[in-house]
């Protein structure tokens, strides 16, 4: 497990723990990663990220056409691995979890402790200013940068 | 009112029954509940599904039928679970003081209606 934030590690660990949960990329609605589990190359986590933060948006601006309140999980069930996307609020902004999960657990297993978890961010995100969005200028050094912290190489 | 809810109101007016629930068996989802108050239908729905999900599995392990009734006995009551044959689990929380024998035929009946 990798995170750029220390203080995110315990909530994440003990959802993984309590949820039997195969992956999971926590990351910004910008597509920022911040912690990522179980995935092994940094290619995919970029990409998943990518689609994650681009799935939520569409879902979000479709919850507005239709006038109704942000959607709160979107599951996409499958036979053999199952995928949860879901968006929340910290402290640091609103950020998205992707969650990958197999039959060894359930949906409602992993929505009940993935609420828990946001919970624990929640409580424990730095009460601080948050770091500075990511110029252009220094956007690939930035990325290189997280991914290195990511990966650990 | 839908054979869901018939099902609820059979369990609940059962003496010492606190509420009942229909529940995703794979899911562990809530799909129907009547429930006192304070209690979390969701942790109930998902934690009974994946008790069941994992008794299933030991029983098939063990070459046996899977359950037909769970009963799940704590220190201030118990939890009651009824597989149905559509993916659905009847679940009742009971305090100490309930008619179990009575909420187990009530229940078994219930999710055989539901069926």
């Amino acid at each position: 497990m990798r995170s750029l934030e220390p203080w995110v590690l315990r909530p994440l660990q003990t959802f993984l723990d309590e949820s039997s949960a195969r992956l999971i990329l926590l990351m910004t609605t910008s597509g920022q990663v911040v912690a990522q589990h179980g995935f092994t190359r940094s290619f995919e986590v970029m990409t998943a990220a990518a689609l994650g933060s681009a799935i939520v948006a569409s879902t979000e601006e479709l919850a507005r056409i239709m006038g109704a309140p942000r959607f709160g999980a979107l599951v996409h069930g499958g036979n053999h691995q199952s995928c949860m996307l879901s968006a929340f609020g910290t402290p640091r902004g609103r950020w998205i979890g992707l969650v990958v999960f197999g039959p060894e657990t359930s949906v409602g297993i992993v929505q009940l402790f993935f609420d828990q978890m946001v919970e624990q961010l929640v409580g424990a995100a730095p009460r601080e200013q948050p770091a500075p969005p990511v110029l252009a200028e220094n956007f690939e050094q930035e990325l290189h940068s997280s991914l290195k912290e990511l990966f650990g190489r | 009112m839908n054979a869901a809810n018939v099902a609820l109101e059979r369990v609940t007016q059962v003496p010492g029954v606190r509420g009942s629930l229909l529940i995703s068996a794979t899911d562990g989802l809530v799909v129907a509940e009547r429930l006192m108050e304070g209690i979390d239908g969701r942790a109930i729905a998902a934690l009974a599904a994946n008790l069941l999900q994992r008794l299933d599995r030991a029983a098939v392990g063990a070459g046996v039928q899977s359950p037909t009734f769970v009963h799940l006995r704590g220190n201030a009551g118990s939890v009651l679970a009824a597989p149905g044959s559509n993916e659905l689990v009847l679940v009742a929380l009971v305090g100490l003081d309930a008619n179990l024998g009575l909420a187990r035929i009530e229940m078994l009946d219930a999710v055989g209606r539901l069926a």
